[in-house]
């Protein structure tokens, strides 16, 4: 449903009651908009720290990273996804079963080398990334759908393995929890690893074939059809890294909170939806840039940990969330039928 | 040239019949009821498949609606949202002295509004896809379910109240008529009137639609208004049901919501699907969930077996679909 | 080196029920700029198609420097050095200009696997600049306007290192000062000794460009001459050929008031200064290139989409329709051009589709009465005379001549005063395009008001009371019933200043 949505925008003519200024002024967002969410950053921590002091702590920064960090590791897959207009609402249930799965086998195997915990929780979100994988687009369920379902599949298995119960911080032995808590060069752990990532990512999105592939199938399918792109394989791959990096920041969460519970990051999903949006990746397909979706997890790491410093009731957030995935989105609608009106006045008659 | 003789009466075809969809719900449900009869002996008698039937309808009403949603092509995964918010105004209103039946139609302009909301969003801005704008305002709507009672229960209804869910007319559980007499409008709705036809059409193909002067953005709009309403209908019924209601009630409607939906034969794929299947897909779940839940079967495991069968319903008609355009190449 | 690079001889290419080419010939030197002319339908493009190897001939040969060669695949023919540059640009919009180019052939490095983007850009770059371009290989593609976007195709065709580059109807979309910029580039290519073959159906690019041009007609053909060889008017006897005879049986109206004046009508981007009448019993002739703004005019009049300039009067009054059940309650309705795609729900039967648009009238308070609706669907269905055994027959089984006598079967169910047809035998056979044209003729004489927009000559003529031209989104000529001439219609929808009365 979503492709037919987008041919329908596509074919009709943009409605025409719109003046020239304004359009104009939107296309000109889609220019400086990642400048304008620096600025918008840098406004917020500056009003935020002036309510509240220890706001610009070196404490509460270095909290803001490491909290950061495992958000932002879920927004490069979640970008890849929508790029391929897809969605996927399963990734907070596929971090779940792999952090309870790694929780409950160095549960078992204190002595464990947890290096190898973490490769298990990536090697469990892979296999659960590849299931939907093919689900998408070998079976061509819609992803909404397709993820839907397996959601409730990977958060019933997590139950079903830890039998219901939390394994809590007492059960699991400190070389675990240093993953999260140790550092690598004076950076935390969590930092570290989203750094590296960030810079594979960089390099895999915009300097590899495979890489601009992604963005050729989300642009226009049937003609990366045509071209030889393999749209399918292209489709599998983008859930399988989703999934991946779901099962890495399953280990990195739990060793983090030193818990692993059933409904352990429970709906993240939108969270990580509303970091890529807020980042400039449109739901459309086609677009998002690495720049953008870092800027967009900042913003909503900087939000997460002002709003309850500013004395924001935590029943507000979800409003809130909500709210700026909307908000987000429309402007970047806005923004694209700006920018296309703008090429139509180019053609003269 | 003579004048050529064009039937206007469709011949009954047997065949044609008996391969309809709602055929092997009927058959699942046998299975499914033969299969509960062996698991326990408590299953097989009226009282115990009455109270059952009490307790799954509640969702069933959302059902409804969502067959034409999802016939035009388009999802609402807002509905659970929608369920809570309208009951946690309702709850609050209540409590603050505004009197019960004026609460719950509050309740139910609670959800029309809010159907109301998604519906603008999604035909004022077609390139969001009814997907991203219900996922937005899910999660709008459920918070601000919470900005109003916090991590509160709000209850204490009149007597009266609980009449609606836990109720009977006769021996007949009064939700179960509610929900027969709105099955059948809805029915009426889809297959014998104007409108059921017009959406049809736009869910096969929209353009066609609106080029032959099918209000296009008006149906949609109403369906997902009607989408809201049902949400608040099962608000009412939920609420009555537990006494007193959360924020953080219905969550994960939406997925029973469209498995039952999908189940009952109608197609993702839009311009597909029958009232009747959606009607005893709810059965069939509901059911099913009651027989496994006697034998002991865990809400978690439960979870796992409705996700595989949303699943498996959208993946039969794909796969059938995949292998005729295989056999035409 | 062989004389020609490409020589295409007795092609012959059957699709079930047509022969789409017969017995074709075709000869290309290194360096020439060859054009193909012909109406539409005369198989030009199935012919490009066979280039390409997208078709494979069921007759003929085809030598490529003097080898025989067979291309099975579109890939084939692009490693052999062959481009094509279709009308419709195929591009992804949001990626950049050097990735346009080189999508599916990257420059890779030999050890990081790496895209190497530096030399991407270079050579992106040095490419548009050698075209004339002025914009950066980093702009993003949909940014671009529709002829840079055709230089990106033309460079995407360089960078393969194409010998032989197709162009089908570059210059459609385009506007003047972009043609000019298009000659340019072809005249480069000439010079580095590509050789090009340039479908138009303007007389002024083949003039301009063309040294050679082989006309083909209803899918034979016709000949090959040097462009200063051959005079005008007997170009346009080789592309048209037949007479225009009594094929079309129109009867003559009775003309009555004026139903329709549109008045200096405009969109941004598609068309402007549009102004014409329509009268009661009158057929009024849209005709013009494709790409002219033709149907975004009709659009724009039947609802679907919205105007910024001018104002439409009906019956005498200022009437703007919001939508097209509005058009249709003011007694305008419209056969839009693609009947799949805008006119039929293809998944529904006959009756479904014929009472879509009015199902009000077959129903009380909103209920339907399926009798009285297979009633009338029979009735309608016969009328129209549409080949089927049931009204549940599903129209997606039904030839394409029969499809469209269901979408005219629509329009008579409603109370309508005009009638917008687009192209209403396009994809027809000829047997049913002549009972398509009775029932137009019939049409008008029982007082509607008929706009018929076709890029076929014949019809035109033959059918139509008067006919307004358009090109380029403008309205270029509005002919009364004695001067429609076909070279008075191809002087104002081609011809940009030099009249073509002048030159005869």
């Amino acid at each position: 449903m979503n492709e037919r949505g987008l041919a329908n925008a596509a074919l009709e003519p943009a409605p025409h009651n719109a003046g020239f200024p304004k359009k104009s002024f939107s296309a000109n967002i889609g220019k400086f908009r990642e400048l304008g969410l620096l600025g918008f950053i840098v406004l917020l921590s500056l009003g935020v720290q002036l309510r509240n002091p220890s706001f610009l702590s070196w404490e509460n920064i270095n909290d803001i990273a490491t909290n950061t960090a495992i958000l932002s590791i879920l927004t490069i897959g979640m970008m890849l996804v929508i790029v391929t207009r897809g969605i996927d609402l399963s990734i907070g249930a596929t971090l779940a079963l792999s952090g309870m799965i790694a929780a409950l086998t160095v549960y078992e195997y204190p002595d464990l080398n947890p290096m190898i915990a973490l490769l298990l929780g990536v090697a469990v979100g892979l296999v659960c990334g590849m299931a939907l994988g093919f689900l998408v687009s070998r079976m061509g369920i819609l992803p909404i759908i397709a993820t839907l379902g397996m959601m409730n599949v990977f958060r019933g298995l997590t139950y079903q393995a830890s039998g219901g119960k939390w394994v809590s911080a007492h059960q699991m032995p400190d070389s675990f929890k240093q993953i999260a808590t140790g550092s690598v060069l004076g950076i935390n752990n969590l930092v570290f690893i989203a750094i590296v990532i960030y810079v594979a990512a960089y390099f895999f999105v915009n300097h590899t074939r495979t890489g601009r592939q992604i963005y050729a199938v989300g642009s226009n399918p049937d003609s990366a059809q045509i071209s030889g792109i393999k749209t399918g394989k292209i489709l599998w791959l983008v859930y399988s890294i989703m999934g991946g990096l779901s099962g890495l920041a399953g280990v990195l969460w739990v060793s983090k909170f030193a818990s692993a519970q059933g409904d352990t990051a429970a709906g993240y999903e939108l969270n990580v939806i509303a970091a890529c949006v807020l980042g400039g990746v449109s739901i459309a397909g086609g677009s998002g840039k690495i720049s953008g979706i870092i800027l967009g997890t900042v913003l909503l790491g900087i939000l997460n940990n002002a709003l309850p410093m500013i004395n924001v009731s935590p029943f507000w957030q979800m409003w809130i969330q909500g709210t700026i995935i909307l908000v987000a989105v429309i402007i970047n609608a806005v923004v694209k039928r700006g920018i296309d009106r703008n090429n139509l006045m180019r053609r003269k008659i | 040239m003579e004048p050529r003789m064009i039937a206007n009466k469709k011949p009954f075809s047997l065949k044609g019949f008996f391969l309809q969809w709602e055929w092997m719900l009927v058959v699942l449900f046998i299975a499914v009821t033969v299969m509960n009869i062996n698991l326990s002996e408590y299953y097989w008698n009226y009282d115990s498949l009455r109270d059952a039937t009490m307790s799954f309808l509640d969702k069933a009403f959302i059902v409804l609606p969502m067959v034409f949603v999802i016939i035009l092509a388009d999802i609402d995964i807002s509905v659970g949202s929608i369920v809570a918010l309208s009951s946690v105004v309702m709850a609050d209103l209540y409590s603050q002295g505004v009197p019960m039946p004026l609460a719950m139609a509050i309740c139910l302009a609670v959800g029309l509004l809010s159907g109301l909301i998604n519906g603008i969003l999604i035909v004022k801005f077609k390139e969001l896809s009814s997907v991203i704008v219900t996922l937005a305002t899910m999660i709008i709507y459920r918070g601000i379910a919470y900005i109003i009672l916090e991590d509160q229960a709000a209850g204490k209804f009149p007597e009266w109240f609980s009449y609606l869910g836990w109720g009977y007319v006769g021996d007949i559980p009064f939700i179960l008529i509610v929900f027969a007499v709105f099955a059948v409008l809805f029915g009426l709705l889809l297959h014998k009137t104007t409108f059921g036809r017009r959406v049809y059409a736009m869910g096969s193909n929209p353009t066609a639609s609106r080029y032959s002067g099918v209000q296009v953005d008006k149906i949609k709009i109403i369906i997902f208004m009607l989408a809201g309403l049902m949400a608040a209908v099962t608000a009412l019924f939920l609420t009555s049901r537990m006494g007193s209601t959360r924020p953080n009630i219905a969550t994960g409607y939406e997925l029973d919501v469209i498995a039952m939906a999908v189940l009952g034969g109608v197609s993702t794929a839009g311009g597909k699907g029958r009232m009747i299947g959606a009607v005893l897909a709810v059965f069939l779940i509901g059911y099913l969930r009651y027989g496994l839940g006697l034998i002991n079967v865990s809400a978690q495991t439960l979870l796992i077996i409705i996700g595989l069968l949303l699943i498996f319903a959208v993946m039969i008609p794909n796969l059938k679909r995949k292998r005729a355009s295989s056999r035409n190449a | 080196m062989a004389e020609f690079v490409l020589e295409l001889n007795g092609i012959t290419k059957i699709f079930p029920g047509v022969k789409a080419l017969d017995n074709v010939y075709f000869k290309l030197k290194p360096g020439e700029v060859h054009a193909l002319m012909g109406e539409n339908g005369a198989g030009k493009s199935t012919f490009i198609k066979v280039i390409t190897g997208v078709y494979q001939p069921d007759e003929g040969e085809i030598y490529l420097d003097g080898r025989k060669v067979e291309f099975k695949t579109p890939n084939e023919s692009k490693k052999a050095g062959i481009a094509a540059i279709y009308q419709h640009v195929t591009c992804y919009p949001d990626l950049s200009v050097t990735e346009n180019i080189f999508m599916g052939h990257e420059k890779i490095g030999r050890l990081t696997k790496r895209i190497l983007w530096n030399n991407m850009h270079a050579e992106a770059g040095s490419l548009l600049r050698e075209l004339g371009a002025s914009f950066s290989p980093k702009t993003q593609m949909g940014a671009l306007s529709v002829a840079e976007q055709q230089i990106v195709e033309i460079a995407k065709a360089l960078s393969l290192d194409a010998k032989i580059i197709i162009m089908d109807e570059p210059t459609a979309a385009l506007t003047k000062n972009e043609s000019e910029e298009l000659y340019r580039i072809v005249d480069k290519l000439r010079e580095q000794g590509k050789s090009v073959i340039f479908i138009s159906h303007r007389f002024e690019d083949m003039y301009r460009l063309a040294s050679k041009v082989t006309v083909f007609r209803d899918s034979k053909y016709i000949g090959t001459w040097d462009v200063d060889e051959i005079a005008n008017p007997d170009l346009i006897v080789a592309m048209v050929g037949r007479e225009i005879t009594q094929l079309f049986p129109k009867k003559e109206s009775v003309v009555g008031e004026e139903l329709l004046a549109v008045e200096g009508l405009g969109q941004t981007g598609y068309f402007a200064d549009v102004t014409f009448t329509l009268r009661r019993g009158e057929i009024m002739g849209l005709t013009g290139l494709v790409g002219a703004g033709r149907t975004e005019v009709c659009q724009a009049l039947f609802g679907i989409s919205a105007y910024d300039k001018g104002r439409v009067l009906l019956k005498g009054k200022v009437l703007r329709v919001k939508s097209p059940l509005d058009a249709m309650k003011h007694g305008i309705g419209y056969l839009p051009e693609d009947r799949q795609k805008q006119g039929l729900v293809l998944q529904w039967g006959i009756g479904r589709n014929i009472t879509l648009p009015s199902l009000r009238k077959w129903s009380k308070r909103g209920m339907l009465n399926p009798a009285a609706e297979a009633e009338t669907t029979k009735r309608l269905a016969e009328k129209v005379n549409v080949k089927a055994g049931s009204i549940f027959d599903l129209v997606s089984s039904l030839s394409g001549g029969n499809q469209q006598k269901v979408v005219f079967a629509k329009l008579l169910t409603a109370d309508l005063d005009i009638l917008i047809l687009d192209e209403p035998t396009k994809g027809v056979d000829v047997g049913a395009k002549s009972a398509i044209y009775e029932m137009i003729s019939e049409l008008a004489c029982s007082g509607y008001g008929i706009i018929m927009v076709s890029s076929e000559m014949p019809e035109i003529i033959g059918m139509c009371d008067r006919v307004a031209v358009m090109r380029e989104g403008r309205v270029a000529a509005t002919l009364e019933r004695d001067e429609i001439t076909q070279e008075a219609i191809l002087q104002a929808s081609m011809v940009d200043e030099a009249p073509l009365a002048e030159q005869l």
